[in-house]
């Protein structure tokens, strides 16, 4: 069957189901969101309807940079580590027989699927004093006494890495897997060694590809709402946590949809970079 | 030399990603409550405590009802959408695809805060079907993305020849269609289960206070401290995500839903 324009009304209603509940739960919320942003505060509700610009007066307050400043470096570091850490196993990876790579996928997969609740239950029991990995190193007589490992900055990055990483894989492993192998023989015929080939060839070949990577996994690892709160520090709480604490806890709708907004903003921003960046690989 | 460093570097990795696994299945097994590693006893006792202690079982059916229910409104959501971009040409019916692909971008939180408010506003706040309709949103990525994946992989000519027999497009949809991208749609199904299963946020903004999950009730129990029933039900969740994703690789092509070109292309 080729694929052919509507003809006829009729034609559209197989849109009308996913139309409709797209438009009413995803585009009227979003717009809501928007709406209530404006709104005003009322602390024994939800909000009252005004028009006014003092959710987004509150940003120019110290305290607001000072979160706003540590989610992106904090989103960066994470997008730079993982990156670091998955584009060389990802490239060995697609090297593997067929059998080796699905296992590591489904594992993958599975670690990805994980509870953000799951994964900082997990790293704060991991970075505990009684059951932590310094238990390990007392046994194996590099340490005198166990210490707990968190809160701490370095509790929330590592978390955040556990947490993109399988991730940043997923995102690269096509990108790696479609990879012209002739390339590859060409720089081997020529004499490089495997580490040189990686580096001198398979890198630059996937310049645009890294750069989108880091891009999307920044975008992933700032939505992360968790685990600044259960392995850091109230001063580690990132943007993400902020509105959820203020939506929540503080009931301050209008101040965390602001926030929002400027959540939505930021990450469009960089997710139309990398689209841009992927037509620009496409075409050449 | 080189292979035992690719060795070495693919140990490191799956330590890094099975430590806290491992560590968690550890104190899950105490026979005591306390957070212990090594664990000091064995004792089973925690994984019947999921289902014997009423709070837990009560959150552990509200995942899954809500995971099936979900999950299921999720693909109904896809199929036709899926279908119709396959089958006609209608440029401005991408804005949908892109409508389907912008919850799983964009930090949860934000697709969380909008169902917020929006539910707050329409009345219905802290409905138990709420949740159901707000995962199935926040999820119609998955299924969207195998079920586009699975009609792009339909030859062509196979609905050719079925429509030159006669076969109305009805008859084509259910003896040509639907068989061949029956795996993409449990697959996608699969994917937005497991993920609905481990959601927290959404499912916090929107039911939170009425109602308790099991990744509700474990970030509760957390707050109180620790009870080994949350090592247990992660425990069980890890075992549950993989099982599901073995079950995809063993009967579909788990390389090519996460983008490899064909089954054989290495």
């Amino acid at each position: 069957m080729r694929r052919e324009r509507p003809q006829s009304f009729a034609d559209y209603t197989p849109l009308f189901f996913p139309g409709l509940m797209l438009v009413v739960f995803f585009v009227v919320p979003f717009s809501t969101m928007i709406a209530v942003s404006f709104f005003r505060r009322d602390p024994t509700g939800f909000y009252t309807r005004d028009f006014v610009f003092d959710n987004y007066a509150r940003f120019l307050s110290t305290f607001f940079g000072g979160v706003l400043g540590f989610s992106l470096l904090l989103a960066i570091g994470v997008a730079i580590c993982c990156v670091l850490i998955a584009f060389p196993f990802t490239y060995l990876l697609t090297q593997r027989p067929r059998r080796v790579q699905t296992l590591w996928l489904v594992g993958l997969l599975s670690v990805l699927s994980l509870s953000e609740v799951i994964i900082g239950f997990a790293w704060s029991t991991l970075l505990s004093r009684t059951a932590g990995i310094t238990n390990l190193f007392v046994w194996l007589g590099l340490m005198e006494a166990p210490v707990a490992l968190l809160p701490s900055v370095w509790a929330v990055l590592i978390g955040m890495v556990y947490q993109a990483l399988p991730y940043t894989i997923l995102v690269l492993y096509p990108a790696l897997i479609r990879l012209d192998p002739t390339l590859l023989e060409a720089a081997r015929t020529l004499g490089a060694s495997p580490v040189r080939a990686f580096l001198n060839v398979v890198t630059p070949a996937l310049r645009n590809t890294l750069v989108a990577t880091v891009i999307m996994v920044f975008v992933f690892a700032l939505g992360s709402y968790l685990l600044p709160q259960i392995l850091g520090r109230p001063q580690h709480w990132t943007l993400s946590v902020l509105i959820t604490d203020q939506a929540i806890y503080q009931s301050n709708m209008p101040f965390a949809a602001a926030m929002a907004v400027f959540l939505v903003l930021i990450s469009l921003a960089l997710v139309g970079l990398t689209l841009m960046i992927g037509r620009r690989e496409n075409a050449t | 030399m080189s292979a035992f460093l690719r060795r070495l570097y693919f140990t490191a990795v799956a330590l890094f990603l099975a430590a806290p696994i491992i560590v968690v299945a550890g104190v899950s097994v105490n026979e005591k409550q306390d957070l212990s590693f090594p664990p000091e006893g064995f004792s089973l006792s925690w994984y019947g405590q999921i289902f014997l202690d009423p709070g837990w079982r009560q959150a552990l059916f509200a995942s899954v009802v809500l995971a099936l229910a979900s999950a299921a409104l999720a693909v109904a959501i896809a199929l036709p959408l899926a279908w119709f971009l396959w089958r006609r040409i209608a440029p401005w019916a991408n804005v949908f695809q892109i409508l389907g692909l912008a919850p799983f971008i964009l930090p949860p939180v934000i697709t969380a805060l909008g169902l917020l408010t929006f539910w707050a506003t329409a009345g219905f706040y802290g409905q138990p079907w709420t949740a159901v309709i707000s995962h199935a949103i926040f999820f119609v990525t998955l299924p969207l993305v195998t079920l586009s994946l699975g009609f792009a992989s339909i030859d062509r000519a196979l609905v050719e020849a079925a429509s030159t027999m006669g076969a109305d497009d009805r008859t084509v949809l259910k003896t040509v269609v639907l068989p061949l991208i029956l795996p993409y749609l449990v697959s996608g199904y699969a994917f937005a289960f497991v993920l609905s299963l481990n959601e927290y946020i959404v499912a916090y903004m929107t039911v939170g206070f009425t109602m308790e999950t099991l990744p509700i009730k474990i970030f509760n129990a957390l707050r109180y401290g620790y009870t080994p029933t949350m090592a247990s039900v992660s425990i069980f969740f890890v075992a549950i995500a993989a099982l599901v994703f073995g079950l995809i690789a063993r009967f579909g092509d788990i390389r090519r839903l996460l983008g490899a070109l064909s089954s054989d292309g290495n």
